[in-house]
């Protein structure tokens, strides 16, 4: 029974924190927390189970495509709800510019696809049981994405120059940094991590339209509680919102397991608005 | 009150009235439409109606939340199921014995109230996506939770929802009771826009910062805010069970949430015509043709990203005609020094504002170092040196901005908390800022309104029912505010919107603002930058006419001559150190000062 809490919790928790990350990677780049976050991981879903079940395109075909599909749709959001709202940054605008993006593609989804779940695909022809590849996709993937990102900035031009932009945008740019293209590859990149997120976590999500502002709302937990900007923190975070979760689902039963997920943030956020990471206060006057 | 004050309350009074009929002639015509419905709408538009109207009696409320205090409360629906089920649930006597509606109604409304609260309580200390993020979550628990609760709410079956006996329970009789409330929420929510808490409202959301300055707290105004739209919310969950006649988790989605969140934003931010029409649009719009039912969030979306990208107004700013109209160019700023002692009419008392031996650094800087200085009522105090120097440091050490490291902050001998920023307007400091803060989308004459805030007496259920002493208040407000604003040399341009405005008409906007509170101190951090040299002599005049009126005047300039024409006395810094302190010729012939910053 722990052992079945632990793998599923820390395989959700994998999940929400790579979706955390890919909120973190828009808002390194831009200062702009995007609702898209959830839309790209119920796409990773939705797309997958489309291209592999559906249409028959073999595995690895399909997972690139779906990861196209994810960076194509990041760039989209950055050219259609970030950067016309840029310029009034604090009206909030991007929070309504980046809902409706969000909300168009979830009800487009939920019409062209259907409000039913829908079964996602086996992606390795293997025996069920034991440490399932249902549980260590994630993991697998999480892990990856970690990596990957440290190695792009510690070792890449690329990736410094994105360090560069989220440090101080403004200074980045008179250092003739091109700003706005590295923040259009930022938003692919979140894009990529997004669908990610949602391909390998496909069969235990399943492919579903509903899981859009369930990912976009679970996915903020690590990055409010780790810090924003901090993949650390969410990595942290994410796997102990899994856990926690999936402890209180066995203990508790699964509505108020909900309920006292959302209480824990609510209070965290509560006694620690910038996260349990902190972060500096901002100059206002 | 003198004969002059009795001149601008009726000069504003005038500006008042007009405004007010062209106002109220859209929402007659509504009423009268609403009426008269029954007689050309029959069967099922007499259900959309009803839907419209129960939906207007949440949006009403939101509108308070979204659209007046900017905050993105996206997850109202939240408050609607818990006030349906609420009423449902108590009318049908399934947990208790069984209410007559009005009075289960009636708890919903109390409940709603403390949920209001209970959700909206986050925005005091959240930034603007987290909130969104919280009510998000709260929608989605409630849903949650209803369906989980069967004992109480049936979970997937449902409760049926309460029937409101005769002559309320026919088809028409209900609409006639929704449309009853609906129009009472209109009145009651444009009672509040015209009040000071609305403007207050719109300074938290355009220019907190200046609100603040203003001894506007965000929490004590969000508070009433947050029970009242709750409380209407939950009415109206109530009205739409009764409406749908049986509730199901299923009948709570977030697509309703976003409806309403959309038709504020369609509907224009500050606006209430705006929303109204938003609300009736998007109830409306589904039912023109079949196919559109399924696809209706998706437009809704559409519609969002267009507003916000083409039209952040909303349909407010399409019907703003009045501001349509071009205001005269070349037009000159002429103020009216001679009308300030109608303005202080009663002499204030204040003895001086003293800093001893302050410190504060950023860091390693040291933004003030060991500094002492001494404002006194009835003078003009200049404040220059270089940038960097920390002058402004100073005056937002002084406002309660920042927390000095040493020394204290004295006013007639007793120390100003630090941090206490919403306190400063009660002690009678006022100050402006070095970039203009004002609310764009109001008038001027609301946002010279906004600096007397803390004067009104009325409190908010005064002003939600418009009895007499809000009504005092606010004629009263509009009466300094007009005096303020001839004083300033601004007064016909009153009426218009302020982002229309040029700069230097704005920082005039900010001194009749400041003057509203009828301060002891006055604190300006740059008011002559980006002035002509016409508009900076007569700025001189009318900062001397203040000094003069027995107020302190503390200007922060890198103008020197107008420092050297007006100030009493002058404290030139340098890396947060005094320099030099004096009278004008001392320091204009200071040779530190004169090769430091004046130069040769």
């Amino acid at each position: 029974m722990v052992q079945s809490i632990v793998s599923t919790g820390v395989a959700i928790g994998c999940i929400y924190a790579l979706i955390g990350i890919t909120y973190n990677v828009m808002f390194s780049a831009s200062r702009v927390f995007s609702f898209t976050a959830g839309t790209l991981g119920m796409l990773g879903g939705v797309l997958g189970s489309l291209f592999i079940a559906y249409m028959g395109i073999p595995v690895p075909i399909g997972f690139l495509l779906v990861l196209t599909a994810g960076a194509v749709f990041g760039i989209i959001t950055e050219i259609v709800a970030v950067r016309p709202v840029l310029k009034s940054l604090d009206q909030h605008l991007y929070v309504l510019s980046t809902l409706a993006l969000a909300l168009l593609v979830q009800q487009f989804t939920a019409i062209k696809w259907g409000t039913e779940a829908r079964p996602f695909p086996r992606l390795f022809d293997i025996a069920r049981g034991g440490f399932d590849q249902q549980f260590w996709l994630p993991m697998l993937a999480c892990v990856a994405v970690i990596v990957g990102l440290e190695l792009l900035y510690r070792y890449s031009l690329v990736g410094r120059a994105f360090l560069a932009i989220s440090e101080d945008n403004y200074a980045a740019r008179a250092l003739g940094l091109p700003e706005r293209s590295l923040r259009m590859a930022s938003f692919a990149l979140a894009g990529v991590i997004g669908t990610l997120a949602g391909f390998t976590g496909g069969e235990m999500l399943l492919a579903f339209f509903g899981n859009a502002p369930i990912l976009t709302f679970y996915g903020f937990v690590p990055v409010a509680l780790g810090g924003m900007g901090n993949n650390r923190g969410a990595v942290v975070a994410g796997l102990s919102l899994g856990l926690f979760q999936q402890a209180a689902n066995f203990l508790v039963g699964g509505i108020f397991a909900s309920v006292a997920v959302f209480t824990v943030f609510i209070v965290v956020l509560l006694v620690r608005p910038e996260g349990l990471a902190g972060a500096p206060l901002q100059r206002r006057v | 009150m003198d004969a002059a004050t009795k001149l601008y309350q009726s000069r504003a009074n005038v500006l008042g009235y007009t405004s007010t009929l062209g106002t109220a002639l859209p929402f007659l015509v509504l009423l009268l439409v609403g009426i008269g419905f029954p007689l050309f709408g029959g069967g099922y538009w007499g259900v959309i109606a009803t839907r419209a109207c129960v939906y207007w009696v949440l949006v009403s409320g939101l509108n308070l939340v979204v659209g007046f205090a900017g905050q993105i409360a996206i997850g109202w629906v939240a408050l609607l199921t818990l006030g349906a089920y609420t009423t449902s649930v108590f009318a049908a006597g399934n947990a208790t014995p069984a209410f007559p509606p009005y009075l289960a109604l009636t708890i919903a409304a109390a409940v709603g109230a403390i949920s209001g609260l209970v959700i909206g309580l986050p925005a005091l200390r959240l930034r603007t996506f987290y909130f969104a993020i919280t009510t998000l979550g709260f929608a989605t628990i409630v849903t949650q939770v209803a369906l989980a609760w069967q004992s109480v709410t049936g979970g997937g079956v449902g409760v049926p929802g309460p029937i409101f006996p005769e002559p309320f329970s026919s088809q028409w009789g209900f609409y006639y009771f929704c449309f009853g409330l609906a129009a009472i929420c209109t009145w009651m929510t444009a009672n509040v826009a015209a009040s000071r808490f609305g403007r207050a409202l719109t300074a938290i959301r355009d220019a907190e910062v200046a609100a603040e300055a203003n001894g506007i707290s965000k929490p004590a105004i969000l508070v009433p805010i947050f029970l009242f739209s709750g409380a209407v919310a939950s009415v109206a969950g109530g009205l739409f069970a009764s409406l749908q006649s049986y509730i199901t988790p299923d009948a709570f989605t977030l697509d309703l949430s976003i409806l309403f969140f959309i038709a504020i934003l369609i509907g224009g931010r500050g606006s209430i015509l705006g929303p109204l029409l938003g609300t009736i649009l998007l109830t409306v719009l589904p039912e023109l043709a079949a196919p559109l039912v399924a696809w209706s969030t998706f437009l809704y979306a559409a519609l969002l990203l267009v507003i916000v990208l083409a039209i952040p107004g909303g349909i407010a700013e399409i019907l703003d005609f009045k501001n349509r109209r071009p205001l005269a160019s070349g037009r000159a700023i002429i103020p009216r020094p001679d009308l300030i002692k109608e303005l202080f009419n009663q002499p204030r008392n204040a003895g001086s504002l003293t800093l001893e031996r302050l410190a504060m650094s950023f860091g390693g800087v040291k933004a003030i170092d060991d500094l002492d200085l001494e404002i006194l009522p009835g003078q003009v105090h200049g404040l220059i040196g270089p940038n960097g120097s920390g002058k402004t440091t100073i005056l937002n050490v002084i406002s309660g901005y920042y927390a000095q490291q040493r020394g204290t902050v004295r006013l007639n001998g007793t120390e100003l908390a630090a941090l206490g920023r919403y306190q400063r307007a009660q002690m009678r400091i006022a100050r402006t800022f070095q970039t203009p803060r004002i609310v764009g989308s109001a008038s001027v004459l609301e946002n010279v309104m906004i600096g007397g805030t803390i004067d009104g007496q009325g409190t908010f259920v005064e002003s939600l029912l418009s009895l007499p002493r809000h009504r005092r208040d606010e004629h009263i407000l509009r009466g300094t505010a007009m005096l303020s604003l001839t004083v300033v040399g601004l007064d016909r341009l009153a009426p218009v919107r302020a982002d229309r405005l040029q700069h230097s008409e704005l920082r005039f906007i900010e001194i009749a603002r400041a003057l509203m509170l009828r301060p002891a101190f006055l604190l300006l951090d740059e008011p002559a930058a980006g002035l002509t040299v016409e508009e900076i002599e007569r700025l001189g005049a009318l900062l001397l006419a203040i000094a003069q009126a027995g107020i302190g005047v503390l200007v922060v300039e890198h103008h020197p001559d107008l420092i050297f024409d007006i100030c009493h006395h002058v404290t030139v810094l340098n890396l947060g150190k005094l320099l030099a302190a004096g009278t004008p010729a001392q320091i204009r012939s200071h040779r530190e000062v004169v090769n430091a910053y004046l130069g040769g």
